[in-house]
């Protein structure tokens, strides 16, 4: 070992703050970066990236029909994504909204299959919404509570829960709650299960809306959203200071479960006006990559939901007009993730690299 | 009897693909990295493998050998799982992203990446892609003799499987040794267990890392090409193939992180996914035998924590990044 003290050739530094308009460009920057790369595909595939972008936007945006598809499909993402920021504030790792979503859905087409003809029409979709609600808690519960009692792995725990949870559906779907016999089909809602429209499109969009700004105050304004922040700073301090961690965390899934179980419900009562085991369809993966990029501001999470959207809806258009396979939105969902990931980097650390006259250089 | 042979012989074919994915998922974690892009980087392995060898076929035409072809899958499926997963290393040890989230990411990634490969080809190539009847039986056929395969309950048990299923076998064996007896592995579980007591005796932590998720992601998606040629019988399937990932994530905690465990884990497994076909249970609908390997798993991680046995215990830094700086 030489006793000289050698600098690498290249190392980090934490940033201590950056210009807020520093700070947009790079993240504007890296979606312009995932949206270069995912010409590639389209290449491939045979096709001009920029007209394939052109059927993109235009198969989202142009006409109102088009817009009020891409809401439907925007809104379970973003009350997703706002059920996963408090567990992911508290850094547990909650991902079995999936799961939450399912059972949700679950419980809500219950009612509407049995009851539908026992109570008048706003009562139902309350007794739905509630059950819902109650059915996701309870569902994100489990995990919170064996957490909270032996440390149970919660990412493995809500992760397998997803799976059960689809499980449970495809049974209900093949057997209890089949319609016509061999189908393998849940039955449709009656009309008064079904969500009434707003402008066309279910009132999901208000109730989503509606949590957008209740999420914010609760993060930012409440003793409870500062609870969370302390544990996810560090649990220790959060003991220290007195709290009850393991009561704050199963709190904490609740409501998180519980919103979940919500956007079950007005899928189920809004958008499909039936159950199948795929209610889910991935949104509550998709979600936690919203809520993660939006570093977990509700507001922003509006804004994220959208562009992923318009992916989603552009893409089939894509399919049927140009003979792309769809999946291409997913993979551009996955370069524009994997970019707004890499760039925080850019954000929190600076690279310096040694130069050769011993002198630092600073990027 | 009868039941029960057709039962684990048919396990064993599905839990060879379990295998795979698990295997390279245990390397990935020993290194304290969660990658949940495993149903990704097997979708990926299931498309790229098909590829290779639907693409030698078409170059070699009627001269196309069997082993070659076998030899290109493999390559093919592991060469792409080491490109998603050095996408999720480079993210995660390099930039520091969070990993459940890469994670994820790459799972859209990957799924999106296979489908759209395994389409696109579909497209090309005229509505379908499928190899001769000479490649597909060197693929789904048991290398032993006849002869073997004919003894009575242990022939169909012991020998009747495709090379892929001996392959597993072996890398479980060469795994275990590798983590247990030598230096070098041993390394690996202590940057698993403790980046930064391994970073302070001297252990180069980022390419440990780096090695294990890279080889890892390779291995996994060997399975997804597994699946894709002797299962789903050499056409691309996206749905047999979706949520094998996440059962393999599922297998690894079953597994306690050891290799060998593998081995009977996956033939368990994969029998409880195919079980509904054969058997019924008296008292649960065949349809809920789906959720028994999740169900299962889930208790096995309760037992697991309660006991709080130190040996049974996931890698301690799974999930997290190690920043030498923030020591």
């Amino acid at each position: 070992m030489s006793e000289e003290v050698r600098t690498p050739l290249i190392r980090l530094e934490k940033r201590s703050g950056m210009d807020k308009k520093k700070v947009w460009a790079i993240r504007v920057a890296s979606i312009l970066v995932a949206l270069i790369l995912g010409c590639i595909p389209m290449i491939i595939s045979g096709n001009n990236p920029f007209s394939a972008y052109g059927v993109i936007i235009q198969g989202s945006l142009s006409r109102p029909v088009y817009i009020r598809q891409t809401i439907k499909i925007a809104i379970p993402l973003l009350g997703c994504a706002l059920a996963i920021a408090p567990c992911f504030k508290m850094r547990f790792w909650n991902i079995g909204a999936e799961g939450q979503i399912t059972i949700g859905a679950m419980c809500a087409t219950y009612f509407a299959l049995y009851w539908y003809d026992k109570v008048p029409h706003v009562v139902l979709l309350l007794i739905m919404f509630l059950a819902a609600v109650i059915g996701g808690g309870i569902w994100a519960l489990i995990p919170a509570f064996f957490k909270a009692k032996w440390n149970t792995n919660e990412t493995l725990f809500t992760l397998m829960m997803n799976y059960i949870a689809i499980g449970i559906v495809a049974w209900l779907q093949g057997g209890p709650w089949e319609g016509r016999k061999g189908s393998q089909l849940i039955p449709m809602f009656n009309d008064a299960a079904r969500l009434p429209d707003v402008f066309k499109v279910h009132c999901g969009w208000i109730v989503v809306l509606v949590l957008v700004v209740l999420m914010y105050i609760y993060m930012n304004k409440t003793k409870q959203g500062y609870e969370i922040a302390v544990i996810g700073d560090s649990v220790n301090t959060a003991r220290y200071a007195g709290m009850n961690v393991g009561q704050i965390m199963m709190r904490t899934m609740f409501i998180s479960g519980a919103i979940s179980g919500l956007v079950g419900f007005l899928t189920v009562s809004g958008a499909n006006y039936t159950l199948f085991s795929g209610v889910a369809d991935g949104v509550g993966f998709t979600a936690i990559t919203v809520a993660w990029l939006s570093q977990l501001n509700s507001f922003a999470m509006i804004a994220i939901s959208m562009m992923l959207a318009v992916l989603e809806k552009g893409a089939n258009t894509l399919q049927t007009r140009l003979q792309v396979p769809a999946s291409i939105s997913d993979i551009i969902t996955g370069i524009l993730l994997f970019t707004m990931l890499s760039c925080e980097f850019f954000i929190n650390y600076r690279i310096i690299f040694r130069s050769r006259t011993g002198k630092e250089e600073k990027v | 009897m009868n039941t029960l042979v057709t039962l684990i012989t048919a396990g064993i074919t599905f839990g060879t693909v379990l295998m795979y994915g698990t295997l390279g998922e245990i390397l990935t974690e020993k290194s304290g990295n969660l990658n949940l892009g495993v149903e990704g980087i097997m979708y990926m392995g299931g498309a790229f493998g098909l590829a290779g060898a639907f693409y030698y076929e078409k170059a070699a035409g009627a001269a196309a050998a069997g082993p070659v072809a076998i030899i290109l899958a493999l390559l093919a499926a592991f060469a792409a799982g080491c490109a998603a997963s050095a996408i999720y290393s480079f993210l995660t040890i390099t930039l520091r992203t969070n990993q459940n989230v890469t994670g994820l990411a790459l799972s859209i990634f990957g799924t999106g990446v296979g489908q759209f490969v395994g389409e696109l080809m579909r497209v090309k190539e005229g509505g379908y892609v499928a190899l001769s009847n000479n490649l597909k039986n060197a693929f789904a056929s048991s290398i032993f003799p006849k002869g073997l395969i004919d003894i009575p309950v242990a022939g169909p048990i012991l020998f009747s499987h495709t090379i892929f299923f001996y392959m597993a076998v072996i890398l479980a064996f060469a795994m275990w040794y590798y983590l247990s007896k030598t230096r070098s592995g041993m390394y690996l579980t202590a940057v698993g267990e403790s980046p930064a007591t391994s970073d302070a005796a001297g252990i180069n932590i980022t390419r440990y890392k780096y090695l294990a998720t890279i080889i890892g992601g390779g291995i996994s998606a060997i399975g997804g090409m597994v699946y894709i040629v002797t299962t789903a019988g050499c056409v691309w399937n996206h749905e047999g193939l979706s949520g094998v990932g996440w059962l393999a994530v599922a297998l690894v905690i079953f597994c306690l992180w050891r290799p060998l465990n593998a081995i009977w884990g996956s033939i368990i497994f994969g029998s409880m996914m195919i079980m509904y076909l054969r058997v019924a249970l008296p008292f649960i609908p065949t349809q809920l035998y789906k959720i028994l390997p999740y169900v299962v798993t889930v208790i096995v991680l309760v037992i697991t924590s309660m006991r709080n046995s130190r040996d049974k215990q996931p890698p301690a830094s799974l999930g997290l990044n190690y920043f030498r700086e923030e020591r």
